[in-house]
């Protein structure tokens, strides 16, 4: 039983928690109950989000750097006062690089967490497994890499490139710029390079009036290339067109090395090699092919600069960045970008106040929301150097995204 | 008659690529044969021992360069020396703490390697990041070797192909040749009878299981020249490993190497003729219809029960 001199000082206490609470919402801008009305983890001093990528598992080579960069990204904006005057408090679930753990986890941290976005996901196996979770409890989730397009939901926002936007303008450079006519496509084989390859398919023969005199898919894992590399001989494409990933993609240019493929011989063009798989492949064994995707760490712009010593301060000097890293950094700043614009932190809100949001101090340059939650952006060519950096050789226009597009399906 | 000296070229070069695609199979497949094959432990965790090889490579080439670039055309050979002994050492120790317990119950064994096989992923993740890395290879490595204008024959193709050949013909010495091998294969053929002779069975099994993890090894390092180097490099060969020693036959060396060059050859040649997909369904089908028929494998030992 309490006795009342012991009962007196836990009221004095509540007492003081309750003026002290009180006074942090005087304090802050705006009232908890004007920016969160859904119940989400939102306090007077601190807001919740989600990170969820794979931190273990084969998809942790890839995904690591989004980790990095979007912790850097939150950082910074705590730094810099917060969200309508809250802190960024991170919830990290690791998905172990298997799609039935990401919706898992998902719905822990949109149900059982109340986390008011999330940003993760790296393959399309996983944001598919994820999907249906985010839109049933309605969270909203930020999306961070190139991808095959043909999807929109309210509830992502995709940062990285869809298909098109990577695709199309590498085609018509390195047609206008070498005078390509034949092309030979190459793939890992599962929907992202499939589908990109379709799309190719269709610009080559549509557009630019060309031909495509092979098309291949080897699995994932493959790694072995040397048949392959001979086909390639045999049919003296004008440009090799490549999506290989993962382990696969080091032996593939490992090997063509080896067999005398150079790009002293041979055009190449591919869609998934950014400064991280260089850094497995080795720079010497790619030098002068070229990739087409919207950042590489070279860009030459003040905000670009900023960001990498940003980002080498915190993981080193050695650490690199690429596309996709780069596109997992502008997910929280579009977020608060958005909240603000909204004024809440309500995600249906959020939504529906993200279209036409810009940001001008994104490493890429800039960006813009389109009504179909993907990003305007421009499309870069870059050359392998041997030190396993880019140089930017060519910069289109910014371009529209379009998710479904006509005539290339 | 242009076209026709082009086609000799290709023809060439493609009978070159089946040639190396079975000795990278073989090499690769070497170690497993050794466990698998001669102690008939499905050793889940061989990918790894591979991995632990690449690894090595990876840091001695870091090591040269920092320390000792005047030997960077060199570091190769003793970065394969060190795999041999680093990943037989590891090999050693996980026989000694977890595979003797084990020897009873082969589907333990089974479950066991694979615990190890994620533990040690997880290891290489933790120390050398998730990130891919590559070691620097010296130069005499890269490239391709040009008998006339248009063919090129890869250089790292050549390299494993001569360490396989080496590799083989001394585990075919140490097996048939020595009073080990000698021991070993008694105890392959009857354990009870070989202790009773007086072979310490216990040291016979710890020797062969560290040998084959060496001798994966040296196929990881090897493997640097032609493939990636990450936590997860080595599951990228482990189905294949599998394939080629089971279609051998298990405790057959001939028939391992018998597999590798038919299995080497199929695939070699349907990727040439079909998309790379295609290729491997149709090599798998092959292989199984076999095993079908022939379930021992090609070559087998006749082993008293």
């Amino acid at each position: 039983m309490d006795s009342p001199t012991r009962f007196l000082p836990r009221r004095l206490a509540l007492g003081a928690a309750a003026l002290s609470l009180l006074a942090a919402s005087v304090f802050s801008q705006m009232a908890l109950a004007d920016v969160n009305t859904t119940g989400l983890a939102v306090t007077d001093t601190e807001v919740t989000v989600g990170q969820l990528h794979s931190a273990t598992g084969t998809m942790a080579i890839s995904e690591t750097g989004s980790i990095q960069a979007e912790r850097l990204a939150i950082e910074q904006i705590n730094a810099s006062g917060g969200i309508l005057g809250r802190q960024i408090k991170i919830i990290q679930e690791d998905g172990a690089s298997d799609w039935p753990t990401f919706a898992e986890k998902a719905k822990k941290l949109l149900v059982g967490d109340k986390v008011a976005a999330v940003f993760g996901c790296w393959t399309s196996a996983s944001r598919k497994a994820v999907l249906p979770v985010f839109e049933k409890e309605n969270g909203l989730l930020y999306y961070p890499t190139f991808y095959e397009g043909l999807e929109q939901s309210k509830n992502v926002i995709y940062t990285g490139q869809e298909a098109t936007q990577q695709i199309l303008a590498g085609l018509d450079w390195i047609a206008k710029e070498k005078g390509a006519k034949t092309f030979y496509l190459i793939g890992s084989d599962y929907i992202w390079p499939r589908t990109s390859m379709k799309i190719a398919r269709k610009h080559i023969e549509n557009v630019l009036g060309g031909k495509v005199v092979g098309e291949e898919y080897y699995p994932l894992g493959n790694t072995q290339f040397g048949s392959l590399i001979n086909k390639v001989k045999l049919k003296k494409p004008d440009v090799v067109f490549t999506a290989v990933v993962g382990g696969s993609n080091v032996a593939f240019y490992k090997q063509m090395k080896a067999a005398g493929v150079t790009s002293a011989k041979q055009n190449l063009l591919t869609l998934s090699v950014t400064e991280d798989e260089l850094l497995g492949i080795g720079g010497e064994n790619m030098d002068g092919f070229y990739a087409s995707m919207k950042y590489f760490q070279s860009l030459d712009n003040p905000n670009n600069k900023a960001f990498v010593e940003a980002f080498k301060a915190k993981f080193g000097k050695d650490s690199v960045i690429g596309d996709v890293t780069q596109a997992a950094y502008l997910g929280p700043w579009l977020w608060k970008a958005a909240v603000e614009k909204a004024g809440s932190f309500d995600v249906d809100k959020v939504a529906a106040a993200s279209p036409g949001i810009e940001l001008t101090t994104a490493p890429e340059g800039y960006v813009k929301v389109h009504d179909n939650h993907h990003l305007w952006s421009k499309t870069r060519i870059g050359q392998v150097q041997k030190d396993g950096q880019f140089k930017v050789v060519f910069e289109s226009g910014l371009i529209e995204p379009n998710p479904f597009p006509k005539g290339y399906q | 008659m242009e076209w026709l000296s082009e086609f000799g070229a290709i023809a060439a070069m493609q009978g070159f690529n089946g040639l190396s695609v079975f000795c990278v199979l073989l090499l690769m497949a070497l170690g497993l044969a050794i466990i698998f094959g001669q102690m008939g432990v499905i050793n889940m965790a061989h990918g790894e021992f591979l991995t632990i090889g690449a690894y090595t490579t990876y840091v001695v080439s870091v090591l040269t360069e920092q320390y000792a670039p005047f030997f960077g055309p060199y570091y190769f050979f003793l970065a394969i020396v060190l795999s041999f002994f680093i990943a037989g050492a590891i090999g050693w120790l996980a026989e000694w703490a977890m595979i003797s317990k084990l020897y009873q119950r082969p589907l333990d064994t089974l479950l066991a390697t694979w615990g190890l096989s994620l533990v040690m992923q997880q290891a290489f993740r933790s120390i050398f990041g998730a990130r891919e890395v590559s070691a620097t290879l010296p130069e005499w490595l890269m490239g391709s070797w040009n008998p006339t204008e248009a063919i090129d024959i890869p250089r790292n193709g050549l390299f494993v192909m001569g360490l396989t050949v080496l590799m083989t013909g001394m585990i075919f010495l140490m097996l048939y040749r020595s009073r080990w091998g000698l021991q070993v294969r008694a105890t392959v053929q009857n354990r009870v009878m070989s202790r009773a002779v007086g072979i310490n069975t216990k040291k016979v099994d710890r020797m062969t299981f560290a040998l084959g993890c060496g001798v994966a090894g040296v196929a990881g390092a090897a493997f640097t020249t032609i493939g990636s180097t990450g936590p997860t490099a080595g599951s990228l060969y482990i189905v294949d490993t599998f394939l080629v020693v089971v279609f051998g036959g298990a405790s057959s060396l001939l028939g391992t190497i018998a597999s590798a060059f038919s299995i080497a050859q199929a695939q070699s040649l349907m990727e040439f003729f079909m998309s790379g997909s295609m290729a491997k369904v149709f090599t798998l089908s092959a292989v199984i219809l076999i095993l079908m028929l022939r379930p021992q494998g090609l070559f087998s030992i006749k082993v008293r029960k």
